[in-house]
């Protein structure tokens, strides 16, 4: 039996699981809108507004999210500043430590990104008129947010993982591929994400949302492989995914979540096959996060024997 | 500057009483689960079930009959925090709350913690849980307000058949090998000692003389420290983050090349 089942659950239920789902979505936003920004055409200009508003709005999300979890929820900023001291407070070798201090950088970055193309929406702000704001507009500046917040991103979509991995729980520490299942899952439910906001608020034209299609479907391959993956590496700990959990990762992330809306987005057609693809990619990403997480809580010692 | 202090655990005259359980609740004044409703487990003597943030000592039952119950023996074991000397939850804690004290034992600050329970996550084994009245994660201190004063911890205080036996590590190292010795002598060969050498964790401040395999008092085999995973884990994920961003960037380049052939295309037609 792997040493892992004697240990004790942390309890995290919703509040993370729906964290790790916005907050992969809002990295992966950000670097697909920096893509279009810096690399893509002027056309695509409208869906990388959008994929920095995803972004922005996420961040503060999941912060929200982050605090609303904590039974001590006053105490926040102890995760920022030693709270005898003042000081910053930051361990490089604690994924959630670091993880903190990633989450506020990104939430910069998005802020940043955000201010700088709101006056493309022909906003009569004045703020927007103001020199500093102006200056962030510019290329140069521009395509340095849009850098340094899509690292900020990737970072923010895979830390998640990286943080059950180093821990001693049952399938999260006996494996070392849920911070790169997190991260995919996170490309595929962000490219997912923005092709429906995409549709929600008719922008972008047809050859933006077959970059995005494009995007979504390799990645959702990728995901396929990492899921594979990442079961595989569990070894005999595989066995408590024998039941409904195992069966809701096979049909309804593997299923539902990855191969059904590769199949749909592969038949080509219209926007509404397009808009279904992204609804069941989004769930897919949400199922998977739901089972990781919720697979491993039920597992813990009592008296001397391991409950599963 | 004091020496680390730590808790020897004998196993073999632990009678089961609860002293200790009981002597640790006052002392911390750790309120009763459920508002002290009396409810029974029904596994063996054992009503408290697990360490957590209202239980900093659990005595463990565990009956070891065959079916006729003619032939048998009781294991008993008081649990409690192993004060790691390499501590998985001291390692991962966000807001610094977990902190190692000049006795070299582990101690949460409850004015510090926010209750993130990653430390929960951590231990490797399952030592600690939110305390339902401070709302923060909480364990056995070693009677840190105790130690302070030159007094023994609660639990080895009331233990009436000396299975807690509390002092500087090094004494109870000695005296823990020589009941080995002894036991093995009177031909209890499956006697040994768990977590007192530095191979576990650099060394349990609390360990234990146990006559079973570890299992079977549900403790892990070779308990590990969190960061084990953390090279290997967020390499992967760099590795990944490489071929994303690269995928994002291709596959744009491959749109943007598409459309030009297609209008070239179109512009000979």
């Amino acid at each position: 039996m792997s040493d892992t089942f004697f240990t004790a659950s942390p309890h995290w239920e919703w509040y993370i699981i729906l964290y790790f789902f916005i907050g992969g979505i809002a990295g992966g936003c950000f670097l697909l809108a920096a893509l279009l920004q810096v690399f893509g055409r002027p056309e695509d200009r409208p869906v990388a507004r959008l994929g920095y508003y995803a972004a922005l709005g996420g961040a503060g999300a999941s912060g929200l999210l982050l605090t609303l979890d904590l039974p001590r929820p006053e105490r926040f900023w102890h995760m920022l500043l030693q709270s005898h001291t003042g000081l910053p407070m930051f361990k490089a070798w604690s994924p959630m430590s670091v993880g903190v201090w990633g989450l506020l950088g990104f939430g910069g970055f998005a802020f940043l990104a955000t201010l700088a193309v709101l006056e493309e929406e022909g906003l009569s702000w004045s703020v927007l008129r103001r020199g500093p704001v102006r200056w962030l507009a510019r290329t140069g500046p521009a395509t340095a947010i849009a850098t340094l917040g899509s690292l900020f991103g990737l970072f923010l979509a895979g830390y998640t993982g990286v943080v059950l991995a180093v821990t001693n729980r049952p399938i999260w520490a006996d494996s070392s591929f849920i911070g790169l299942l997190f991260l995919v899952s996170a490309a595929s439910t962000s490219a997912a994400c923005l092709m429906l906001l995409a549709a929600w608020r008719r922008r972008g034209d047809i050859q933006t949302l077959e970059t995005l299609a494009r995007f979504d479907r390799r990645m959702l391959l990728f995901e396929l492989i990492v899921l594979a993956l990442f079961v595989g590496s569990l070894g005999p700990v595989a066995r408590v995914l024998a039941g409904w959990w195992g069966a809701l990762l096979l049909v309804g992330v593997a299923g539902a979540g990855i191969v059904l809306p590769l199949a749909l987005e592969h038949r080509g057609g219209g926007p509404a096959r397009l808009a279904r693809a992204s609804a069941l990619v989004l769930a897919g990403g949400l199922l998977l996060r739901t089972v990781v997480i919720l697979s491993s809580n039920g597992i813990h010692v009592t008296g001397t024997s391991v409950v599963q | 500057m004091p020496e680390p202090m730590g808790f020897y655990t004998d196993t073999t005259v632990c009678i089961g009483c609860k002293a200790c359980e009981v002597a640790c609740k006052e002392w911390n004044q750790l309120p009763a689960a459920e508002g002290g409703q009396r409810t029974l487990s029904g596994d063996s003597y054992d009503n408290t079930q697990r360490l957590d943030g209202i239980h900093w000592r659990h005595v463990k039952f565990v009956e070891q009959f065959d079916t006729s119950r003619d032939n048998g023996r009781w294991l008993m074991l008081s649990d409690v925090c192993k004060h790691c000397v390499r501590a998985g939850c001291l390692e991962v804690c966000p807001t610094g709350a977990i902190i190692r004290t000049e006795f070299d034992t582990v101690v949460i600050q409850s004015d510090t913690c926010n209750g993130c329970r990653l430390c929960i996550a951590a231990c490797p084994f399952g030592v600690i849980d939110i305390n339902p009245v401070s709302h923060t994660a909480e364990k056995c201190t070693l009677c840190y307000d105790r130690l302070q004063v030159g007094m023994v911890p609660a639990c080895a205080q009331a233990c009436p058949t000396q299975s807690i036996q509390f002092g500087a590590i090094k004494d109870l190292k000695v005296r823990a090998a020589a009941r080995v010795e002894q036991l093995h002598r009177l031909g209890e060969s499956r006697a040994r000692l768990y977590g007192a050498d530095e191979e576990m964790l650099g060394g349990l401040n609390s360990f234990y003389l146990l006559v079973d395999e570890p299992e079977v008092y549900g403790l892990p085999r070779a308990p590990k420290l969190p960061s084990r995973n953390l090279f290997k884990s967020s390499l992967f994920s760099l590795v990944g983050a490489a071929i994303i961003a690269l995928a994002g960037f291709v596959g744009l380049r491959q749109g943007r090349m598409e459309e030009r052939a297609r209008k070239e295309g179109g512009g000979g037609v």
